[in-house]
């Protein structure tokens, strides 16, 4: 399963964070994503830029209303995230837990959802035209596993 | 089957779930920390056997003691300190002082030689235990099960009981195995350290087989009720990219990852509403993991890369490439895969590799042209017994409109197929002749 | 440049979303992700499962301690992503402007940072 990391970080952890030597931010980083990869479990990771450098779209007006700036109150913003696949909740919470991250800073650990949250027999799976023309008669192979598929 | 009955909680039921939640958070620095344990372990003592013995024993340790009085802030370093004094323990009882001088002597002679190996440069030196303890698990004196059962268990951290239920065998067959590998390491004297550059591809090829085949049995079951088993298969891609990021420099381990992570993309359409297997033409592939196809088609682009042309693992996975980026089997790059089948035979000529290749010439030239083909591989072992050549022959007769026949070769695919979900799509085909 | 296109659901927007077709809302989105696949841009796109289920790592102590969720209140979550990657700001507005959703939600676009950015 797969769980995403969602950093937050409020207006006192980005300012303790700002006075750290940027390079040793990167290595600790750096060594916590390699430690990561090694195990096998990082399958995605982003930083954001700064959320003042961001914008946002908003549907309660049509067409949809764009305007610069930040979403909402520092709390409210998320400046980077990880992508874990572990197999459990426990694996997931271990892995958050050992974030060098300081005070005032928080991880959002939420499952990401996958087929499995979904009705199997779902119909907009079929539904879009000319999506399966043809098809019928073409059966294919590949490998692993053969004609399968 | 009964409905189970809601009752409410009761103050034992609390206590459990306590209990449960509290060995998941062990189970889980476990899953993290176990391979590198058992390797420094392996290390300290010169005996892997011991070692994982060891392992095992500390972790019951931390199931009892973790719950009742905390997670100790370093579960690993906790992990290796118990297992190190159980070692210490356990020779001091059976009076072999010796064996522990001999253990620590080890030690110092490795520390020694790390120091040598650490200047300038050897490109022959590869510093990483994780490294010597999958080389291990998969070494070649163990037989392909063995390889798999000690893998999934000392690198992956599963459980027996969990390697079991993948495999659809008995606890204690699985036990036996990882007992009975154990001895044949210990009897054939396999050294714990990194193979020299020349044994060490041949050594490596032998992991990249296992991680493969456990892969394999995730991806289509030889045996059961269920089509697939992902979990299995996403322990083997895992398993991949802890090999991509200990060996960055052999361009198959890429490869390996890039056909892994590539077909694993496909999985969310190949199981249909009622667990049936989908085939490739009929999958819709909205529902493929796109950033799957991304990673997988980074890793082939990595292996490409060294310019040394691609593998065995690197040819399919540029043919599971090719129906990544097709929005459907039209528009497939039909040709390259003829091409990278062709590629595949020269390196390791199989009747199934040149099966598959006669179902990518059906696209190219046409069914007949394919059935041809088809029909000259009858005579060979390796096909004369599974469901996958009958299968093949009653698509491209049903392509050809030769009904009668397509319905003969579906139901002798039928007769043979191992797995039940694909012994009914291949019976419904049979029934209906295409 | 990469853009990550965050959405965010009010209360109200959420109750909607619950009480509306599944199957409608799931073939918008389907329709939604296709075009921006066609078009070469996305790089990936998730749903995140209901908050509730969540947990949150708190840093402020040590060890960092760890309790279940949901993190804040219901604007401050994240329900799904889309990461695209395209030539410019203007085709990420563009393509943001295009998600199949409607009144009380709102989409967060964050500009991903790359090699660019590590030279501060």
């Amino acid at each position: 399963m797969q769980y995403m990391l969602i950093m937050r970080a409020d207006d006192d952890a980005v300012a303790t964070y700002r006075e750290i030597p940027f390079e040793q931010v990167i290595e600790a980083m750096g060594k916590y994503n390699e430690s990561m990869m090694e195990a096998g479990v990082l399958i995605a990771g982003e930083g954001l830029s700064d959320a003042s450098e961001g914008f946002v779209v908003d549907f309660s007006a049509d067409p949809p209303l764009v305007t610069d700036g930040p979403y909402g109150e520092t709390k409210e913003l998320f400046n980077g995230f990880w992508i874990l696949e572990v197999s459990s909740k426990e694996e997931a919470a271990e892995w958050a837990s050992r974030c060098p991250l300081g005070p005032g800073a928080k991880l959002e650990v939420r499952r990401v959802t996958g087929p499995e949250d979904f009705p199997a027999d779902n119909e907009w799976v079929q539904k879009e035209e000319g999506w399966r023309e043809e098809q019928a008669a073409r059966k294919a192979a590949d490998a692993p596993g053969g004609v399968a598929g | 089957m009964t409905e189970p009955v809601m009752e409410p909680a009761t103050g034992d039921d609390r206590a459990r779930r306590a209990d449960d939640s509290a060995r998941r958070a062990v189970v889980a620095v476990w899953r993290i920390e176990s391979a590198r344990i058992v390797a420094t372990l392996t290390r300290f003592t010169g005996d892997f056997a011991l070692a994982e013995d060891l392992a095992q024993e500390a972790l019951a340790d931390a199931l009892v003691q973790w719950p009742a009085q905390g997670a100790p802030r370093n579960g690993a370093a906790w992990l290796t300190a118990v297992a190190k004094r159980k070692a210490i323990d356990h020779w001091r009882r059976r009076e072999r002082y010796d064996e522990r001088l001999a253990a620590i002597a080890h030690d110092l002679e490795r520390a020694e030689h790390e120091a040598a190996d650490a200047v300038p440069w050897d490109p022959d030196a590869i510093d990483d235990d994780v490294l010597r303890l999958v080389l291990t698990a998969c070494h070649p004196v163990l037989s392909p099960q063995a390889r798999v059962a000690l893998t999934l268990r000392v690198v992956a951290g599963l459980e027996t009981a969990e390697i079991a239920r993948a495999f659809l065998v008995p606890v204690a067959t699985i036990q036996q195995r990882i007992v009975r590998a154990k001895q044949a390491l210990a009897e054939a004297c396999v050294p714990f350290e990194t193979p020299a550059r020349a044994e060490r591809a041949q050594r490596l090829g032998a992991v990249l087989g296992v991680v493969y085949l456990i892969f394999t049995e995730g991806h289509a079951a030889t045996a059961g009720d269920e089509w697939m088993r992902p979990d299995l298969a996403r322990e083997a891609v895992r398993l991949a990219r802890v090999l991509a990021a200990l060996q960055p420099e052999e361009p198959e381990v890429h490869a390996l990852l890039a056909l892994l992570e590539l077909t694993a993309a496909r999985f969310p359409a190949r199981v249909g509403a009622d667990g049936e297997p989908v085939l490739l033409a009929d999958q819709d592939r909205r529902r493929w993991d796109r950033a799957a196809i991304r990673r997988g088609r980074a890793a082939l682009r990595r292996a490409e890369g060294f310019g040394r042309g691609l593998g065995p693992y690197g040819l399919q996975a540029a043919i599971a490439e090719c129906h990544a980026v097709a929005s459907d089997v039209a528009s497939t790059d039909w040709a390259r895969i003829v091409a990278a089948y062709d590629g595949l035979l020269q390196l390791s000529p199989s009747p199934i590799v040149a099966l598959n290749r006669a179902v990518a010439v059906s696209m190219t030239e046409g069914p007949a042209a394919a059935l041809a083909i088809v029909d000259a591989l009858a005579g060979e072992r390796a096909l004369r017994t599974g469901h996958l050549l009958p299968s093949v022959r009653g698509e491209l007769l049903a392509r050809l409109g030769r009904d009668a026949e397509a319905r003969e070769a579906f139901a002798l695919a039928a007769e043979r197929a191992q797995n039940a979900r694909e012994r009914a799509v291949l019976l419904a085909r049979a029934a209906a002749g295409r | 440049m990469q853009f990550m296109l965050i959405m965010r659901d009010e209360d109200a927007a959420a109750v909607e979303r619950r009480d509306a077709p599944f199957e409608a809302m799931l073939e918008r989105m389907g329709r939604y992700n296709r075009a921006m696949a066609d078009a070469g841009v996305l790089v990936s796109a998730q749903g995140l499962a209901s908050p509730g289920t969540g947990i949150v790592v708190d840093f402020s102590a040590d060890p960092p301690l760890v309790t279940d969720g949901p993190y804040g209140e219901t604007k401050e979550l994240c329900n799904g992503f889309w990461v695209i990657d395209v030539p410019s700001r203007d085709a990420a507005v563009e393509w943001a402007s295009r998600a199949p959703l409607g009144p009380g939600t709102k989409l967060e676009l964050r500009r991903v940072h790359g090699e660019e950015d590590l030279r501060r």
